[in-house]
């Protein structure tokens, strides 16, 4: 476990429940990445505030790079692969109806039993093709 | 006033998701992929995230109504149907495969990198391909 960060991913976690939550308390909608921005794109209606939660997430690691001065990350090489999985990410979160922030965030704290199933099972599945693969 | 709140929302989650690390495929695969080098520290971003937002939600869901909106708009669904099953299982399947989910890879657009803008071609297109194709 040499590579665990665990002060990073407390306060990390946190600053991504309390963006889930503003968005909760004062507009009522869940915080779900990929159907907010999926909707963005092939629905009209509600497309601006769509728009706007999607640009913060491209601002977010611009804000943190401003601030801290050793922020950095790694991005996967094009190939073959990353289109595969993007591909399966897009049609798996499509036909799911969410991803890690709507059910794994939002759905579980609601006690959806929807997102808890969702849940376990892409975090079973991740697990079985990352560890067979990498 | 919508858009404001969108944009911070958007802007803290994705702060949180770089400043945990979590918008490196490689500390996500760090967790997805068990072995003695595990690393648990994705575990503990959910965690937080949970305590934060479950203890928010309970406490402000029965004010009735959001505060510059008519009323909470939360999914109805209740069924463990097909889609939410095998859509679950493809969408681990693509997580496990590069380490990237949608909020991670849309935060590293700024990168610029080719591989974190291929894949959300492709995520854009497979999202295109769910609603078009029902299950």
């Amino acid at each position: 476990m040499e590579n665990f960060t665990p002060v990073e991913a407390l306060i990390g976690g946190a600053l991504i429940g309390l963006g889930a939550l503003i968005l909760f308390v004062f507009y009522g909608r869940i915080a779900g990445i990929s159907g907010i921005a999926g909707s963005a794109l092939f629905v009209r209606e509600g497309r601006s505030w769509r728009l706007a939660f999607v640009a913060g997430i491209v601002a977010g690691p611009i804000l943190v790079d401003a601030i801290l001065t050793d922020f950095s990350y790694a991005t996967p090489q094009l190939s073959w692969q990353v289109i595969a999985a993007g591909l399966l990410v897009g049609v798996g979160t499509g036909w799911g109806s969410g991803c890690t922030s709507g059910h794994g965030i939002c759905g579980i704290s609601r006690l959806s039993p929807r997102s808890v199933t969702a849940t376990v099972l892409f975090m079973l599945s991740g697990m079985l093709v990352a560890t067979l693969l990498h | 006033m919508p858009v404001i709140i969108a944009f911070i929302a958007g802007l803290l989650m994705s702060a949180g998701i770089a400043y945990s690390q979590m918008i490196d495929p490689n500390k996500v695969l760090g967790f997805l992929t068990l072995n003695t080098n595990w690393d648990p520290s994705l575990l503990l971003v959910m965690a937080a995230a949970l305590v934060v937002y479950s203890s928010g939600y309970w406490l402000f869901i029965s004010k009735g109504k959001p505060v510059f909106a008519e009323n909470f708009s939360l999914p109805g669904k209740k069924a463990l149907d097909k889609p939410l099953l095998i859509g679950a299982l493809l969408f681990g399947a693509g997580w496990g495969l590069v380490g990237y989910c949608p909020g991670p890879a849309l935060a590293a657009v700024s990168s610029g990198s080719h591989g974190t803008l291929a894949f959300i071609a492709a995520m854009v297109a497979g999202w295109f391909v769910s609603r078009k194709l029902a299950i």
